[in-house]
């Protein structure tokens, strides 16, 4: 489904502030898999899920998707086939806008939008049964506006909106790792069931080693830009944290992991 | 005093139509856009042009007059979609460059539209009315069709669109919108209603000038200002859509209003922008330090929450 080959990026090249944030990156994901993603701080996570993206021009390297080269596509050009949460719970939603605004909008993501009536009666019913699967209660809010909704309640919109229209990959960057743990622990079970029920292609980026253990079907570690283990199946599912620990002790010279990891 | 009142709501009617065009860039995307006080002089100086060098019908010269300002917005939408410069220079650039554009236009800096027809002459005849009345009358049914054509527009998939970018461009591009179009037509459009409104006054006045647009885009933000206060007045507040429209229309008729009045009233007429920015900065300034002031007083040393 997605194929990445020798995916390069350096951030400010030719100045004092030069970071490569991605040396080369070959990965590739079968149709279906669930992948979870770990590495410390500035490993090249998000950088890996934005170039996928389209956020930042590639500096080497292609991308392809479903059989498809967008490497030279725009980030907008790529969306027909991406579903995205990002970390900030803002960053993913209008506030201004009422709940069924941005669900229309997310409903004709990658379609050209006309000048016909932006949400239809059909709409507003449909929408009204997929959020109540959420069990959020903001099934009867329809025409709220989403600035009055909680990070967590925008997040979980979020997180609908992206899988409103199937996407053929499903990009989620540390969704859960702002909100509270409770409500993290419930987007993160709505989650699993989104992908599980329309079987999406998927990369989650996340912090907590658990998560990353209990969730999908493969597992990838990144440490300086780029992936260093790589492990799927029963081998993955038999993970412990420790021995993830241990792995990034190893890259990283005996030295610990950061500690959100530790914690986590 | 009645006459002259009379001609300050139609007056201030009638910007309203340029009201509703900034609305769109200053409420809706949230730029100031700067274009408007070269636009509104373009839109008074074509149409004049079209009506006395080219002979056109009164309609026909306030629809070019309209053409003129979209084609302004475009370029002030390419310079910052296309080139990423920043929205508010833009907006300047292309301000500067129509001050000499609307010279080139009229060859003078004055062009008087005696003995031709206007829009409202041609309804005053129509009606049997009076100048004034037909004047008042035109720019009723201009600005509500204005509105009525916005709240449709807003609520389709490209006008949704057009209001998620002002709200939210992370969220956009990761919905396949490209905020560069959206930008640029709602700056075309915004200029467009501008225009339409600097070719409308340029009738009513009888003359266009090349500084009849000077302060614009003070005035719009005014007559915005104005109409959300006016809208807190009314019980429960304004949110839907066309109502903030209708109020921002009511702001500019007010604005004028208060300016005939303290014109009235002996107020040296080039005082008068000193009162616009004024009311604008006041606008602006209260907002901030009511919250300011809230958040000094909710903290306490101790005791209960």
């Amino acid at each position: 489904m997605l194929t990445l080959r020798n995916v390069t990026k350096t951030f400010n090249r030719g100045t004092v502030n030069e970071k490569p944030a991605l040396t080369g990156v070959n990965l590739h994901l079968a149709a279906g898999d669930f992948v979870t993603v770990i590495g410390g701080n500035g490993a090249g996570k998000s950088t890996l899920l934005n170039m996928i993206a389209g956020v930042f021009p590639l500096d080497l390297g292609t991308i392809e998707l479903d059989g498809e080269d967008v490497s030279r596509l725009s980030e907008h050009q790529r969306a027909k086939n991406l579903g995205r949460v990002f970390q900030d719970p803002m960053r993913g939603t209008a506030a201004d806008m009422q709940i069924v605004e941005n669900l229309a909008l997310a409903r004709r993501r990658g379609e050209g939008r006309g000048l016909s009536w932006g949400t239809s009666r059909e709409e507003r019913e449909e929408y009204a049964r997929q959020l109540a699967t959420l069990d959020l209660g903001l099934e009867s809010r329809l025409s709220s506006k989403v600035g009055l909704l909680s990070g967590g309640q925008r997040q979980a919109l979020t997180l609908l909106m992206a899988t409103l229209k199937k996407p053929k990959l499903l990009l989620l960057d540390e969704h859960t790792a702002a909100l509270d743990p409770k409500t993290a622990a419930k987007v993160l079970e709505l989650t699993g069931r989104v992908v599980e029920e329309h079987r999406l292609t998927t990369l989650m980026v996340t912090h907590n080693m658990n998560d990353a253990i209990r969730l999908g079907n493969r597992l990838i570690m990144m440490h300086e830009g780029n992936v260093i283990f790589d492990v799927s199946g029963d081998k993955k599912s038999q993970l412990r944290v420790g021995d993830l620990l241990q792995k990034f002790e190893e890259v990283s010279g005996g030295e610990l992991a950061n500690d959100r990891m530790l914690l986590s | 005093m009645s006459l002259a009142l009379l001609g300050a709501v139609s007056q201030g009617i009638l910007w309203g139509i340029m009201v509703l065009g900034v609305f769109i860039t200053y409420k809706m995307l949230d730029i100031a856009d700067l274009t408007v006080d070269g636009s509104f002089a373009l839109g008074g100086c074509v149409a004049a042009v079209a009506s006395v060098s080219l002979g056109l019908d009164p309609v026909a010269s306030v629809l070019l007059g309209t053409m003129a300002g979209i084609v302004a917005g475009l370029v002030t939408g390419c310079l910052h979609t296309l080139f990423d410069i920043p929205a508010i220079l833009a907006g300047i650039l292309t301000q500067i460059a129509l001050w000499s554009i609307n010279l080139r236009v009229m060859g003078k800096s004055n062009t008087p539209l005696l003995n031709v027809d206007t829009v409202f002459t041609r309804v005053a005849g129509i009606l049997g009315v009076s100048q004034p009345v037909a004047t008042m009358l035109v720019g009723l049914a201009i600005a509500a069709v204005v509105i009525a054509l916005m709240y449709w527009f807003f609520g389709t998939e490209i006008g949704s669109a057009m209001r998620a970018t002002g709200n939210n461009e992370d969220m956009c591009r990761a919905l396949g919108i490209d905020v560069r179009v959206t930008k640029l037509i709602a700056l075309a459009i915004s200029n467009g209603l501008v225009g339409l409104s600097g070719a409308l006054i340029c009738q009513s006045q009888k003359y266009a000038d090349i500084g009849m647009g000077t302060g614009a885009i003070v005035i719009g933000l005014a007559a915005i200002v104005i109409g959300e206060v006016l809208g807190r007045l009314v019980p429960g507040g304004i949110h839907a859509f066309g109502s903030r429209l209708t109020s921002a229309v009511v702001g500019s008729v007010v604005y004028f209003l208060i300016r005939a009045i303290v014109l009235q009233l002996g107020l040296d007429p080039n005082d008068m922008k000193l009162l616009s920015a004024a009311i604008v900065a006041i606008a602006l300034v209260v907002p901030v330090m009511v919250e300011r002031g809230q958040l000094r007083r909710s903290y306490s040393k101790g005791g209960e929450l």
